[in-house]
């Protein structure tokens, strides 16, 4: 038995191990390398600079508006996007009138769950330049509704600075959302009927249903959504390329378009933008350890 | 290990697919050694093929498929076959210039000649200080391929060569020349009694009357706002003189802040204080703002001469689009009202590491060519930078006009070149600035400081090659 398994184990795992560390951390390593010398990325030559590249970084006015707007979508879309989807979710599944027997959903169900999941269907660069129509202030649908309800010049959206920023946040939220009503939908499933029957008999109300039981008892699934969440934030590179290539004024800008448009945008220097991608990594990870660390709290087993 | 546990653990394994840190390095890959097969196809020179091309050596050419499509290159590229009739063309057209080509310029076989061009397009600075462009000089020396007795630099129209020029060494072919200016329709323009402005005050003027005929005078690329610097520039070079571009090119302290570009910026700011813009211009992108213009929602809009061919599918019929230069700001002006901004535009460029570096060159003498001139124009309604290329051959309405600008404007022609020294001051920094600017959201001194700040912070980056032009 024992000496047949290990040619097997060999051959299912050595070839996508060999897969990955050639294209995922392969590259990975040879970025820390990149990030310092200054490579311009036209020809083979390079120098080492040390550290330069991050004393650069450190002083780097534009990269720090970037990393802000970061933060603003770190905070923001992780909370808007699971609260709305919670929301949802539990007016699928228990949000059904008063008075019936049992735990349902409300009216229409199915048709709701189908159409939040459409632009989990769309990809990313459609839902871009879907909403850049939208947002336009002459043509689009948004202005045009406005003045159709009277109002006599609605902003120009993508082109003011205070609202392109908060015009692709919503985007990002709104394209995750469904994505969310379905997990938290499939996790809310799991949670057996009876523990609400008994609360709804002990006089509960739906929001307290929803503090004291759902969300506990769906903890570990919103932490994964969190973390998931938290990475969607801290990239958000091709909405913004897309809809406002990080203007007005830079109001608009995230760290990857930093990068991009420091290696393939307006400069090639790749030694440079390596650096920020070498920053983007370290930040990453650690917003997702933070996030392991604080979401941790006791599991509860049904079964 | 239970079903929560494992999405817990993806979870953080989703890390490892963390955004892009690694993408850049996959760029980089072995290229670390150079390979010595640079120009590696090397024929004799002689009278018939005064660039030594190899016969039978292929030639690879790869167009950007841009507003002007791919088609007038298969021709070119036909022509350059029929007096090669050994050579294997590899001809290949994408959108995306530099994430294509950048691992072939790594790994040091790139192709023979590239149309380096759109927003996908290799940062010119870089290639520069990288020597990674071949010296185009003997193409310029050699004997044209169909007009007898005159060299190639002969046939060109001037300020081709400059242009291309990176101190002193002509390394970029520009192969379209472009006017810049501003442009309304003569039907507008007729049905309603109006005549184009000569001066500044005559423009305003104008405006005031559009206005209250329920057209906004003006509407801009908002999420390009540079296409409005193109116009306040001219105004303050017409004005002052070309110095002011030299100063703005050789990144001169103080440049952006000259008296003519405080006049210039002065002036302009007029059409944004009046509100003489379409509403929601700011949100607009030039195809959307270009197509409000055409629809008649705005008289004037800031573009260079491809506006006619990019706009082809939405122009109505007898819209007759017409370039004019800047108004004059009065008769201190040191260029007359018709001056206009033309250059050299569309790069072309032969790879200094290319296998056919000859084969490269005599393409581009075939394109330069008058065969090869006029079929582009009668391809792409465009003018090429060949003299005479437009001789005998119908011309659509705007690029008439673009024609007619040019020989009015005649020696009086004026140009910068520092968005092709620095494509981010250009693209990022005087981007931004305008839109502000146009936006209503800084005045005259604010936005000439934005630029002069963005001008600067290029100027004091050393790892920035910095470049001089005479005049």
């Amino acid at each position: 038995m024992r000496h047949g398994r290990l040619p097997l184990i060999l051959c299912f795992l050595l070839p996508p191990l060999a897969i990955y560390g050639i294209f995922v951390l392969s590259p990975y390593l040879q970025a820390f390398q990149i990030s310092t010398t200054d490579w311009l990325g036209y020809s083979a030559q390079a120098d080492q600079v040390g550290l330069a590249n991050f004393r650069t970084l450190l002083h780097d006015g534009y990269v720090w508006n970037a990393l802000k707007n970061n933060a603003i979508l770190l905070v923001v879309v992780p909370v808007v996007t699971i609260a709305l989807g919670l929301f949802f979710a539990s007016m699928l599944t228990m949000g059904g009138r008063k008075g019936r027997a049992g735990v349902t959903g409300v009216r229409g169900t199915a048709v709701y769950r189908l159409v939040y999941f459409f632009p989990q269907v769309l990809s990313v660069v459609i839902i871009a330049l879907l909403w850049k129509e939208i947002y336009s202030p002459t043509s689009g649908l948004l202005n045009g509704a406005l003045r159709a309800v009277g109002l006599a010049s609605p902003p120009a959206w993508l082109g003011d600075p205070r609202f392109a920023f908060w015009c692709v946040l919503a985007v990002m939220v709104w394209s995750n959302v469904g994505f969310y009503v379905v997990l938290f939908g499939a996790a809310m499933q799991a949670i057996p009927r009876d523990i609400y029957e008994a609360v709804l008999l002990d006089g509960a109300s739906r929001a307290t249903m929803l503090r004291k039981i759902t969300i506990p008892l769906l903890w570990d699934t919103i932490q994964v959504a969190w973390i998931y969440l938290a990475i969607a934030a801290l990239d958000g590179f091709i909405l913004v390329q897309l809809m406002t290539n990080g203007g007005p004024n830079f109001s608009s800008d995230v760290i990857g378009l930093r990068m991009y448009d420091t290696s393939f945008g307006s400069e090639n220097k790749f030694g440079y933008a390596s650096a920020i991608g070498v920053a983007m990594f370290f930040l990453t990870l650690s917003v997702a350890v933070l996030a392991l660390r604080t979401a941790r709290r006791d599991r509860i087993e049904y079964s | 290990m239970n079903r929560r546990e494992i999405l817990r653990r993806s979870a953080a394994a989703g890390l490892l697919a963390t955004p892009a840190a690694g993408l850049l390095s996959g760029c980089a890959t072995s290229g670390g050694d150079d390979k010595g097969d640079a120009g590696a196809y090397q024929g004799t020179k002689s009278e018939q093929n005064p660039l030594g091309v190899k016969e039978d050596a292929p030639l690879e050419v790869v167009i950007f498929n841009g507003g002007f499509g791919e088609d007038y290159a298969k021709a070119h590229e036909a022509m350059y076959q029929e007096n090669h009739p050994k050579a294997e063309i590899k001809h290949s057209a994408t959108q995306e210039i530099s994430k294509t080509l950048q691992p072939r310029f790594v790994d040091g076989s790139p192709p023979d000649v590239v149309n380096n061009s759109g927003a996908g397009q290799i940062d010119f600075n870089g290639l520069v200080s990288q020597n990674a462009l071949a010296d185009l000089g003997e193409l310029l020396a050699a004997p044209s391929l169909d007009v007898p007795g005159k060299t190639v630099k002969d046939t060109l129209l001037p300020g081709t060569v400059e242009v291309g020029s990176y101190d002193g060494r002509f390394l970029v072919l520009n192969y379209t020349y472009t006017v810049y200016g501003i442009w309304h329709s003569t039907k507008l323009f007729a049905d309603r009694g109006w005549t184009y402005a000569k001066t500044w005050d005559e423009h305003i003027a104008l405006c005031r009357q559009i206005k209250a005929a329920g057209i906004a005078p003006w509407t801009y690329a908002g999420l390009h706002p540079r296409y409005m610097s193109w116009p306040l520039i001219s105004t303050a070079i017409k004005l002052g003189g070309p110095s002011v571009a030299l100063a703005i090119d050789n990144l001169e302290p103080n440049a952006w802040k000259s008296d003519a570009m405080k006049t210039a910026a002065d002036a302009w700011h007029q059409i944004v204080k009046d509100k003489f813009i379409l509403d929601g211009s700011p949100g607009l992108d030039h195809k959307q703002s270009q197509t409000a213009w055409c629809q008649g929602k705005a008289a004037f809009i800031s573009c260079g001469s491809w506006l006619e061919s990019e706009q082809k599918d939405v122009t109505p019929a007898g819209f007759n689009m017409t370039v004019a230069p800047t108004p004059s700001l009065g008769s201190g002006d040191k260029l007359p009202f018709e001056a206009i901004r033309g250059t050299a535009g569309e790069p072309f460029m032969v790879p200094a590491k290319a296998k056919n570096v000859a084969g490269g060159l005599e393409y581009f003498r075939t394109m330069l060519s008058r065969k090869g001139a006029q079929d582009f124009t009668k391809k792409v309604a465009s003018l090429p930078v060949v003299a005479g290329a437009t001789d005998g051959v119908e011309l659509p309405f705007g690029l008439a006009t673009v024609v007619k600008a040019l020989d009015a404007s005649g020696s009086n022609g004026f140009n910068w070149v520092y968005n092709n020294y620095y494509r981010k001051l250009e693209r990022n920094l005087v981007d931004a600035a305008c839109g502000e600017f146009f936006s209503g959201r800084t005045s005259p001194s604010e936005f000439l400081d934005q630029c002069q700040k963005g001008a600067d912070s290029i100027a004091s980056d050393n790892s920035v090659k910095k470049y001089k032009r005479a005049a």
